[in-house]
């Protein structure tokens, strides 16, 4: 079926003793029992509580900000607006731990003067308490003058248009251009064109942003965060004037992120009201907070022309795009281009024409969310392979067979990915896994679907990514871990601590990760891009074999053998080729502590570095490595109620090699159940730029009565280049969730909805329209 | 603003005193005592992460009032056991791997210990309707299933000790 991939295989025949094994990650028991802190269970004596002031009209001119009642109400500290603060801004960019050149992207810390968003800050207030802080925010008076906005980025393009950002709202565009598309398009039998929409997202974390800041006795500001990314440290320095070594960043586990905190959320006002106050102050947002405090998920409008040829090999594809990327750019470029990079999805396209462009609108500003453009990219090219093969009157899967990507071939910007392609494989165990259908009976149609992807892991390399991991053994033989990687929940910390145990042969008992403090744990980079294991991985199992060279060394010294003759394993160490010669790995230890032998390291990791991509032709390499899967699913559609509900839900993914296979299957699941929301019942609706959906009964995410149970299938081809041959999975286990859905739903019904959420209504309205036609 | 009255919570089998006023929440007034286990998603009632025990029944703390929380039995998770000597439904989602970020998961294994009270040897769906009032956003609830049906049989196995 799939050639064996001509790439390098990082394990193969190795046998773990820890790796690979579905081990309780070391976070789990104290969860489990309630002990963990969680950024908000922290608090301080003399500690102020801080709320913001809202606007409450996305385009507006600020005329009135009348802050005097509230400062005076007994109880208040302080309360600040655009008027006190220096004149500076935020930095909203990815962040610049390497030094590269940022865009240009900051924007205003509190409305100055122009609102272009609802629920743009205007004033921070920090009280004795929570109650005093609310009746100072009711003593606030503002006024808000109307100016005409733009809440739809095709709107927002026509000449005329009212202007958010730049010239003409356009924030960011991308282009790319292989081969020759309208030839390709020439060429072919036939040329399928469609639209398709995607709508807005919320990450819907279950905690909350929220912090804890205080000045300490050397003038540090110190802030104990919910965030994926502890170096924004940087940022909130320039935001707040002080040098970058005078904010430190201590995480804690999170309740969650999604890429909901991956850009600076609360930070900076808790920076500003404790430097102002000298006291330390308290931030946690409500949910409606929540929901209009952070950037979203970029609805997207993807336009498809493909051509193929009768037997189903495409000729060429041109791409146009339009993202919302809401009042503010923050990383809109960048989503962009990652839906631009993954545009012709899996497939082999020769001719190949993008033209992206990220759009300024009032509507609630977008970023990053797991997906991070790739996942747009992939709701329109798996829907279009599915018209595409309606078109052709073709089976779904064989028009994919047809056209997959292998192993040595380039991807749309002509980099070619250094690990195994096995998108094939991943899609036809995939879609066997399904196994008999059910029956439609009546009103309830049953359909399947499937999408394959591509996705990326670690960061763009232009960006010049680095992550560092310190590894150490005491001298009872116990390991430590340190790195500033954040834990969002997938495991992240727990992965080092395995990857470490592994190389030196202990076991998980024996060891402790101390991780994301900015000032005193080795700067690992983001908890971003699905790159924590990659990136912070490699540099652990770095750390660790250089250790354990160095043991080892000694060791063969004490056995009378090579370096390379001595294996180490279940806290022995032993002589690989006779096994009966062994000490226990905490005698070597203490001998090598008594010897003054170096029992740590410090390592940084470097990606690969690029150069950016061509700007006129989008060619070069734009990421590290790509991970490859598919997920089917079979749904059954109530005709009568417009109701999706998913039957069965099979993620199959390549992830090279599996670390922690439980942490692994829970990423697939995990990511599937965010696919379904996006897919079928999630909605932001705004009126004129306004959140109407600012809550769990109203924004609906799916619940244990809405999941299937998920089967994940985990491939391993040991040939990723993180840890062992690791790819990473943490965004590639949702990018094909909601196209495999919305291909379902087609099949069931035998039209499609092509705007997401595929909701009961826009069911009923599709089936409506499409018998009017018949008729 | 109302004014303040002490009141006596049950939490975890300790008496404790404390001064709150009529609008303050079971929920609020729990953090405030350092019962930081109980976490804070929502304060609608519509996420679950609140959940506590009430006479042994799962309520949502957020839209409980303390003082009409006097005179009664409240268990937070860290009254079911603790990391040395864990509740079966503690050990099931740790061992699992039904926990991710953690934070839905007192509120999850609250809801589960109320179910499993009413029905011992609860099926799928009956899992499913249990705990359909607590949100999750990383698990896809999968093995939030598994471990609910392995705490239940380990749970029937003790004679319901647990």
């Amino acid at each position: 079926m799939t050639d064996t991939p001509e790439v390098a295989s990082a394990g193969a025949n190795v046998e773990y003793s820890q790796l690979g094994k579905g081990l309780p990650r070391t976070d789990a028991p104290g969860k489990a029992a309630g002990k963990t802190p969680y950024a908000g269970d922290y608090i301080m004596p003399g500690m102020l509580h801080v709320k913001v002031v809202r606007a409450d009209i996305a385009s507006a001119k600020l005329t009135k900000l009348d802050v005097s009642k509230a400062r005076e109400l007994n109880g208040v500290a302080c309360v600040i607006t655009a008027a006190d603060l220096p004149d500076r801004m935020a930095a909203t960019d990815i962040p610049g731990q390497t030094g590269q050149k940022r865009l240009d992207t900051d924007n205003q810390i509190l409305v100055r003067e122009r609102v272009r968003y609802w629920g743009e800050p205007l004033a921070l207030i920090a009280a004795e308490t929570k109650d005093i802080a609310d009746r100072a925010w009711e003593l606030i008076e503002f006024e808000l003058e109307p100016i005409a906005g733009v809440y739809d980025p095709e709107e927002a393009l026509k000449p005329g248009a009212p202007i958010v950002q730049g010239k003409n709202n356009v924030v960011a565009e991308h282009k790319i251009k292989k081969g020759d598309a309208e030839a390709g398009l020439a060429a072919a039998d036939l040329v399928i064109e469609n639209t398709f929409r995607t709508p807005f997202q919320e990450h819907a974390f279950l905690e909350p942003e929220v912090g804890l800041a205080w000045a300490d006795e050397n003038d540090v500001v110190n802030i104990r965060m919910s965030t994926q990314v502890i170096e924004h440290f940087r940022f909130i320095a320039d935001a707040i004037g002080v040098p970058h070594n005078k904010v430190r960043i201590r995480g804690a586990l999170v309740g969650g992120g999604f890429g909901g905190k991956e850009d600076v959320t609360i930070e900076i006002y808790l920076a500003l009201l404790a430097k102002r106050t000298g006291r330390p102050v308290r931030l946690e947002y409500s949910r409606e907070d929540s929901f209009v405090g952070h950037g979203k998920r970029h609805p997207f409008i993807l336009t498809y022309r493909t051509g193929v040829t009768k037997d189903g090999k495409i000729t060429g594809i041109d791409v146009q795009m339009i993202a919302d990327a809401g009042a503010y750019v923050y990383l809109s470029p960048y989503v962009l281009l990652y839906a631009a990079v993954a545009a012709p999805g899996p497939y082999k396209v020769e001719n190949l024409n993008v033209y992206a462009r990220a759009v300024a609108t009032n509507n609630m500003f977008t970023s990053a969310f797991r997906g991070f453009g790739g996942m747009q990219a992939c709701v329109a090219y798996e829907q279009q392979m599915d018209e595409v093969a309606k078109a052709l009157d073709m089976d779904r899967m064989e028009l994919r067979r047809r056209n997959f990507l292998k192993t040595g071939e380039p991807i749309s910007t002509g980099f070619i990915p250094p690990s195994a392609i096995w998108t094939d494989q991943c899609a036809e165990q995939a879609w066997e896994a399904l196994g008999e259908p059910a029956p439609s009976e009546g009103h309830l149609k049953i359909g399947r679907g499937i999408a394959a992807y591509q996705q990326s892991y670690g960061r763009l390399t232009f960006l010049h990514d680095t992550s560092e991991a310190w590894v150490g053994v005491e001298v009872d033989g116990t390991v430590i871990v340190r790195s500033g990687v954040t834990d969002i929940g997938a495991g992240q910390i727990s992965a080092l601590g395995q990857i470490a145990v592994e190389i030196l042969g202990v076991t998980m008992d024996d060891v402790v990760i101390y991780n994301s403090d900015s000032a005193v744990t080795p700067l690992a980079g983001t908890t971003t891009a699905t790159r924590a294991l990659y990136m912070t991985g490699n540099a652990a199992k770095q750390a660790a074999e250089a250790v354990r060279d160095r043991l080892a060394a000694r060791a063969a010294q004490e056995f009378g053998v090579e370096p390379g003759d001595v294996g180490m394993a279940y806290n022995k160490v032993y002589v690989v080729n006779n096994p009966e010669q062994s000490m226990p790995f905490v005698d070597l230890v203490k001998i090598c502590a008594a010897e003054g032998v170096h029992r740590s390291e410090l390592v940084m990791f470097r990606a690969p570095f690029s150069d950016h991509l061509d700007p006129e032709t989008g060619q070069g390499q734009a990421h590290p490595d790509y991970t490859y899967g598919a997920h089917a699913v079979e749904v059954s559609v109530d005709t009568d109620t417009g109701e999706v509900a998913v039957l069965k839900s099979i993620g199959a993914h390549d992830v090279g090699q599996c670390v922690n296979p439980a942490a692994v299957q829970g990423q697939i699941e995990g990511g599937t159940q965010n696919g379904q929301g996006y897919a079928l019942s999630e909605e932001m609706l705004y009126e004129e730029g306004k959140l109407v959906t600012p809550s769990f009964s109203e924004y609906l995410m799916p619940t244990s009565m809405d999941m299937p149970k998920v089967q994940s299938i985990i491939l391993e081809s040991r040939s990723g280049i993180g840890p062992f041959g690791a790819k990473g999975i943490g965004e590639p286990a949702l990018t094909g969730v909601a196209p495999a859905i919305a291909n379902a739903v087609a099949d069931a019904i035998g039209v499609r909805v092509f705007e997401l959420p595929i909701t009961p209504e826009r069911v009923l309205m599709t089936l409506r329209e499409h018998q009017k036609a018949a008729e | 603003m109302s004014t303040n009255k002490m009141i006596t919570l049950n939490i975890n089998g300790r008496e404790e005193p404390t001064e709150v006023p009529a609008h303050r929440t079971l929920l609020e007034a729990l953090r405030d005592l350092g019962h930081v286990e109980v976490k804070c998603g929502c304060e609608k009632g519509d996420c679950g992460a609140c959940a506590v025990l009430v006479d042994g029944m799962a309520v949502d703390s957020c839209l409980t009032l303390a003082w009409t929380s006097e005179g009664k039995e409240i268990t937070t998770v860290l009254g079911l056991g603790d990391m040395e000597t864990p509740h079966p439904l503690q050990k099931s989602f740790s061992d699992t791997g039904a926990i991710q970020c953690g934070y839905c998961t007192p509120g999850l294994i609250i809801a589960s210990k109320s179910m499993i009270a009413e029905n011992p040897d609860p099926s799928e769906q009956d899992i499913r309707i249990g705990l359909s009032g607590n949100l999750c956003r990383c698990t896809g609830y999968t093995k939030v299933f598994d471990a609910v049906t392995e705490a239940a049989a380990v749970m029937r196995a003790e004679g319901g000790k647990s």
